[in-house]
């Protein structure tokens, strides 16, 4: 792997950037709306609610680590969409570039557009509405850990879902995190979901992150078993998805479709 | 063919029913600009996207400067670049925004000053920061020419690289790419349907039509010996009788 290439990817994404104020907006304004929003709720419900439980370090806090995820994931797949709008694949996959160096890139870039998400968050959510990282102890950076993996893994499945199916197909990505987020346990604990979302919800590493983030809170003990197979599980979920990547490539160069990409299908 | 800087093999692309490309074999030599030619829909684009490594063959080979494509596919990229009407660079990037990541992705060492180079070549300084997609198709046409360059390369593939050129500029990018195969080390293979501009530019032309080669030779002289007057004539004919000129 070239460093350099990989670089050029990461180059092109900052350019766009700095370039384009609508570019840079969405990286914090929705989630910032998103902490506002979900702020001011759970300000209200520790005031009206009885039961004792802090809403703000649990709504709040998995709020936050939801729409990290979302931003990883988003991070990966529009810095690949900047080439599917700008129909640039002709002079990415004709040039001496590999694969994993341009996949490499997009998730580089997706680590600076996501980080800046996350500091907006965390400013507003501690500094606006009190939540206090400290409940969730050192379990904060292996629960990032995992969601940025599954995030990257999510962006790379959306990419190559575009890239088999056609530009159209960018429509098909945007819901993905909507579409996971019931079976993830983000708002309740996994035993509330019937048996068989449950064992979907098994398969996504974001519901370890949020079964052990609403135990940190409740001072109850968390497996690290636990957070160590959804770490595992979410590793196998990037190999999974580059696996798809890659072979997805293979297919549109064999099919031509590739070469003539804006056409959709060949058929 | 030991000075070959491109070696097709029996080159076959079928996709399902529709045989695109059918056993083609050619090379191009060092120092050579080689015109590939044929009437639309021939299977041009489908052989330069083949030898670009974005559309797999059926069957047969391609050797870039000694090294085989389907083995090694970066390497034999990092010898070749292209310029295409079809596949313009980013129009939400500058022009010099472009040849600098074009320039990392394609291993250039001095990245700034083949820039600034390519830049004054292609008379594209005063466009430096303005975004390449509000450039005239012309000087869009030179930015993608400078991008094909910057690496030196030792195959530069050309699709139609006049097309949306006046002709004075025409004349200026031809002299540029005649330049660029006498003077380097690198050969061309050059597209286009404008035959006064074969003649002119090519050493030797292969006409192409339903995939396959049905000419090979010298554009001055090929006309004749096929009893037409002029390579637009044999254009002509090569693109409604193809059969007549296989049997002569």
């Amino acid at each position: 792997m070239r460093l350099r290439r990989v670089a050029a990817i990461v180059l092109r994404q900052f350019y766009l950037l700095r370039g384009s104020p609508a570019r840079v907006l969405p990286l914090f304004a929705w989630v910032a709306i998103d902490i506002v929003l979900w702020g001011f709720i759970t300000k209200y419900l520790n005031a009206v609610a009885a039961s004792g439980l802090n809403f703000t370090a649990t709504l709040l806090g998995a709020v936050l680590l939801w729409d990290f995820l979302v931003r990883v994931m988003q991070g990966v797949t529009t810095a690949f969409l900047e080439d599917v709008w700008s129909r640039n694949f002709l002079n990415l996959f004709a040039a001496p570039l590999a694969i994993s160096e341009y996949v490499c890139g997009l998730v580089l870039s997706s680590i600076a557009t996501s980080s800046i998400g996350l500091v907006i968050m965390l400013v507003l959510a501690t500094g606006v509405f009190g939540l206090s990282f400290f409940s969730y102890g050192m379990m904060l950076v292996p629960f990032l850990a995992v969601l940025f993996l599954f995030g990257i893994a999510l962006g790379i499945v959306g990419s190559a879902v575009v890239l088999r199916l056609g530009p159209a197909a960018e429509w098909f990505i945007w819901p993905i995190p909507a579409m996971l987020s019931p079976f993830a346990g983000v708002f309740y604990p996994l035993s509330t979901l019937p048996r068989w979302m449950q064992y979907i919800g098994r398969f996504l590493p974001a519901s370890y992150v949020f079964e052990g983030m609403r135990k940190a809170i409740a001072g109850e003990a968390f497996s690290p078993y636990l957070l160590v197979l959804g770490a595992c599980l979410a590793a196998a979920d990037v190999v999974l998805a580059s696996w798809l990547f890659v072979r997805v490539h293979r297919y549109t160069v064999r099919t031509g479709l590739i070469a003539r990409y804006s056409a959709e299908s060949l058929g | 063919m030991p000075d070959s800087v491109l070696s097709a093999t029996d080159l076959r692309k079928i996709y399902g029913d529709t045989v695109a490309v059918d056993g083609v074999s050619f090379h191009v030599g060092r120092n050579e600009i080689v015109g590939l030619l044929g009437p639309n829909g021939a299977g041009k684009t489908t052989t330069i996207n083949m030898i670009l490594g974005v559309l797999e063959p059926t069957s047969g080979r391609i050797v870039i400067e000694g090294v085989d494509i389907a083995a090694h596919r970066l390497a034999a990229l990092g010898g070749t670049n292209f310029a295409a009407v079809y596949a313009p660079l980013p129009g939400n990037l500058t022009v010099a925004q472009n040849l600098r990541i074009f320039g990392l992705i394609y291993g250039v060492r001095d990245v700034a000053a083949r820039t600034e180079a390519l830049l004054d070549q292609f008379e594209l300084a005063g466009f430096r920061n303005m975004k390449s997609g509000a450039l005239s198709s012309g000087e869009q046409t030179r930015l993608s020419l400078a991008k094909a360059l910057l690496n030196r390369p030792h195959l530069l593939l050309l699709d139609e690289p006049t097309a949306s050129l006046d002709p004075a500029s025409a004349r200026d990018i031809r002299g540029s790419i005649r330049e660029f195969a006498a003077r380097g080390e690198g050969g061309v293979l050059w597209t286009s349907h404008n035959m006064y501009e074969v003649e002119e530019v090519c050493q030797r032309v292969l006409f192409l039509s339903h995939g396959r080669i049905l000419l090979e030779g010298d554009p001055r002289s090929l006309p004749r010996e096929h009893g037409k007057a002029t390579l637009e004539e044999l254009f002509i004919a090569v693109a409604r009788e193809p059969l007549s000129l296989e049997r002569s």
